[in-house]
């Protein structure tokens, strides 16, 4: 076997979408050599699909706005299951962090007095988003990029070597975060997707930013990194995930045609004045404001239409409920067979605005629409209906530090990190979320590596094991001499995923998943790929798998475990909201890997009390509807 | 429209060599040619190598040639053929195959980071910045580059003429120096750095003929000859004495 090269860093990124880039920043400014590492090209992450906004209290559009509103909208939207603290920090810095965009040339919407401009979303009581059109994602990615080029600049002026402080290895994988002989993080092995080459790189801090888990789902609106390498990295590296049960489907993707179901529809849309329609015309949200929604929503179309003009004495329209409001409804609508010809709901703009401002506000979804299914949505509405789009649960980690709790060295920032969102996230609420705890995962990352934790050399073993482990696809033939084709294995799981643990649950169908998991991780030991390990596709998949299988087990098995429905995590067979449940949170860690059971335990904790000065902030007729009894008196 | 049997013939190698090969694949409704080769890999050559990524066009990842034109395979519908039409799809000409269909871009890399960065208004705090939404238009068109490189594949000047590279920046990242330069509150020019003249005596855009050849292949429509490259062109030399800017205005009959 080939010797792994090694390299020496104080900081490494894994993963190089929001999180990532704006880790790396603040980590290679404060002095750390960081190296980020990441499955694509530098600046095409995830990120660039994020369409509507970047959700900040600047009150560019409502002077009424500030951090305590953004933080009850964020309490609000995610049940209070929150980590509260992350709730405050994020609603407290997230302007600071917008407004540094523009210092290094991001260049959003403006107000009319030259402010940046400020649009409504789904949950957000005041108009919250900084946006540019409908590409924010593209925007944020590529100011972190040229930043970090800016930042090379530097370096090159200083050593005359562009990459002597801050470098990016592209399409690279990790494979595993290695530890040192004390149980102290000390690297990751990667490989180079390009010629199937491994490495070490070796810091005493990473930092996971690896984004989501989508792609165990078949309808989903993420790209194809999504595969929950992250997630699965921090659980062998003996982390816990917290909140895993939280899935949330985007109430608009795509239904048609099927090669692009899935595809995201942003809520921009709605944000806009976009209305939804069943197939008898009906703007049927009016029907599905839940009980501690009733107060903050319009009762007509007309005061909702009102609103858009006038926010200060009119309530906003149902369309504009939390993700997860939205997505049931329009289950449900179809279900009850009053939805469109292609299964999903109508979306509607064409009526609502000219066709020359759908251009100009929509300019993406203009195109997608007419690109991929023939549809002028400037004429005629769009079909939507809910696909898999986010994943609330993530590593469990201090709120301050964004450090992995149990594993020290370990930091996790983005959509991987859980708690921020509680069980349901609002939209706008992720790209301020990449920023506020990317930097501050870079920061406490950059502290943590120039302080006393020793750099020992991480032990040959653990590098030859990691190797061993990666190679395995290519002499995959199980006992019986056949080897299973990687490509079947993901359809299956996706299949899986979606039918049986999907947008509504039941008790029944979350076991059955959980058999068929078990059934595919012994089928996945035997997965085989043709070929060498040069740009080879099959074996990236194969080894993916690995990661799918584990973060798929952790939402089944959590899912079953919580029986409430609360947020991304909906029960037919237990449809309420239990007060009890709130303070409580699931844990998964790793079991023994060849247990029977499966490779996820489960442990319960319950959470801190919400800090008194913030649970002030809500009235005590809408805490009655969350709280349990003795959290109210406390 | 129901499913049906394309023939497909798709590039494979690496850099010591390759060849069409020919492939016979279903297609259903609705697909684009990434969805193809993705059946490709699933069910005949499963270590085809493909780059991609968002499959929405967002990204900019999956750009090759297909029948012989630049294009990003995941916006590329299967209904602009015909059913008999042979679909050929090749890696991007311009740049050295590492395998099959993905090229190295590093090129790209290298040139973007030849561009001098934003320089940011001294003395302005991070939440005073002030611009007009008239004034950020502008910039914010090239914004909308996704980075898929379909321009600096398809642009003459380097796309057979390797030794021109060294002293091209290529459309993309001309179009990005015309973005700084037209970005309201850029203070390079107090610090002393002339971007447009950089752009002339750095980046080569005297290399550039405003053929157009990289607009009609933008994905995103950006209209980087007339937008971008034209009125830097305008910008960095006296009129009388770059010919092409005069023809430039002749052909385009832009207002003064």
């Amino acid at each position: 076997m080939t010797q792994a090269e090694r390299q020496q860093w104080d900081v490494v990124v894994v993963g190089a979408g929001g999180a990532g880039l704006r880790a790396a920043i603040e980590a290679r400014e404060r002095g750390a050599r960081t190296a980020v590492i990441c499955k694509s090209l530098f600046g095409k992450a995830h990120t660039v699909m994020a369409e509507g906004g970047i959700a900040a209290s600047m009150g560019n559009a409502n002077a009424g706005d500030n951090w305590q509103v953004h933080f009850r909208d964020t309490m609000r939207g995610g049940k209070f299951l929150n980590q509260w603290r992350m709730a405050e920090l994020h609603a407290r810095e997230a302007p600071d962090r917008v407004w540094e965009l523009e210092t290094w040339g991001a260049l959003f919407d403006r107000t009319k007095d030259g402010r940046i401009s400020q649009r409504n979303f789904g949950g957000h009581e005041y108009p919250r988003l900084a946006h540019v059109g409908d590409r924010t994602g593209l925007e944020l990615i590529r100011t972190l990029q040229q930043k970090i080029v800016s930042l090379q600049q530097e370096d090159f002026r200083d050593c005359g070597d562009y990459e002597a402080r801050l470098k990016v290895f592209q399409e690279c994988t990790v494979t595993r975060v290695l530890k040192d002989d004390e149980g102290r993080v000390g690297g990751t092995f990667c490989y180079e997707r390009e010629s199937g080459r491994f490495f070490v790189l070796e810091a005493p801090a990473v930092v996971l930013a690896t984004g989501g888990i989508g792609k165990s789902f078949k309808v989903t609106s993420n790209s194809w990194e999504y595969t929950g390498d992250g997630h699965a990295l921090a659980l062998l590296a003996g982390a816990r995930l917290v909140n895993m049960e939280f899935v949330q489907f985007h109430p608009t993707g795509m239904v048609w045609p099927p090669s692009v179901k899935g595809i995201l529809v942003t809520e921009s849309v709605r944000g806009d004045g976009g209305v939804l329609r069943n197939s008898d015309g009906e703007r049927f949200m009016f029907d599905y404001v839940p009980d501690v929604f009733k107060d903050k929503y319009a009762e007509s179309e007309e005061e909702g239409d009102r609103w858009y003009e006038d926010p200060d004495n009119n309530r906003r329209p149902p369309e504009l409920l939390p993700r997860d409001e939205v997505a049931r409804a329009i289950n449900s609508e179809v279900k009850a067979g009053r939805g469109s010809p292609h299964g999903g709901v109508f979306l509607d703009v064409s009526t609502r605005m000219p066709a020359e401002t759908i251009r100009r506000r929509l300019p993406s979804m203009y195109h997608q629409f007419k690109e991929l299914a023939d549809v002028d949505i400037t004429a005629e509405p769009m079909e939507v209906g809910p696909t898999c789009h986010y994943v609330m649960g993530g590593v469990a980690v201090e709120s301050d530090t964004a450090e992995a709790i149990g594993v020290p060295g370990l930091f996790a920032a983005g959509e991987v990190a859980g708690g921020m969102h509680g069980s349901n996230r609002l939209g706008g609420n992720s790209l301020s979320d990449l920023l506020v705890f990317g930097r501050r995962a870079g920061l406490y990352a950059a502290r943590y590596a120039s302080g006393p934790a020793a750099r020992t050399p991480v032990p040959d073993a653990q590098v030859r094991a990691a190797a061993a482990e990666a190679l395995r696809p290519f002499s995959g033939a199980d006992a019986g001499g056949r080897a299973e084709n990687p490509y079947t294995l993901h359809q299956e799981l996706q299949q899986t995923m979606n039918d049986l643990v999907g947008i509504i649950r039941r008790e029944e169908e979350m076991r059955q998943a959980l058999r068929k998991l078990a059934e595919l991780r012994l089928r996945a030991r035997g997965a085989g790929v043709e070929g060498h390990r040069q740009f080879n596709p099959g074996w990236h998949l194969a080894l993916d798998l690995r990661n799918m299988l584990l973060v798929s087990e952790c939402v089944a098995r959590a899912a079953l475990e919580r029986t409430e429905s609360r947020g991304g995590h909906t029960r037919e067979d237990r449809p309420a909201m239990e007060r009890a449940w709130r303070r409580v949170n699931l844990l998964c860690r790793i079991a023994d890997p060849d247990s029977d059971e499966g490779q996820i335990a489960l442990e319960r904790t319950t959470t801190e009390p919400i800090r008194s000065d913030l649970l002030s902030l809500f009235d005590k007729e809408e805490l009655v509807k969350y709280l349990a009894e003795e959290e109210l008196y406390e | 429209m129901t499913g049906y049997d394309a023939s497909f013939r798709v590039w494979r190698g690496d850099p010591d060599g390759g060849a069409l090969k020919d492939f016979t694949v279903e297609v259903n409704e609705g697909e684009v040619v990434l969805d193809i080769i993705h059946r490709l890999q699933a069910t005949q050559a499963p270590d085809l190598a493909v780059r991609w990524n968002c499959k929405a066009g967002k990204c900019g990842s999956c750009s090759a040639e297909i029948n012989g034109r630049p294009r990003l395979m995941c916006m590329t519908r299967m209904s602009v053929f015909s059913r008999e039409e042979v679909v050929t799809v090749t890696p991007l000409r311009a740049f050295p195959v590492v395998r099959d269909l993905v090229t190295d871009v590093s090129f790209n890399y290298e040139k973007a980071r030849e561009v001098p960065s934003f320089v940011p208004p001294p003395g302005v705090a991070p939440d005073e910045y002030r611009m007009q939404q008239i004034d950020v238009e502008r910039s914010q068109e090239f914004r909308k580059c996704i980075e898929c490189f379909l321009c600096q594949d398809t642009c003459h000047v380097v796309r057979d003429h390797e030794e021109n590279k060294t002293a091209f920046a290529g459309p993309r990242f001309l179009m990005r120096i015309a973005e700084l330069d037209m970005h309201p509150l850029d203070a390079a020019e107090e610090s002393g750095l002339d971007r447009k003249r950089t752009a002339q005596e750095d980046h080569g855009l005297g290399y550039c003929n405003i053929t157009k050849c990289c607009t009609e292949v933008c994905p995103e429509q950006i209209r980087i000859t007339d937008n971008a490259l034209i009125p830097l062109k305008e910008r960095a030399v006296d009129r009388k004495y770059d010919p092409l800017v005069w023809l430039g205005d002749k052909i385009t009959r832009r207002r003064s």
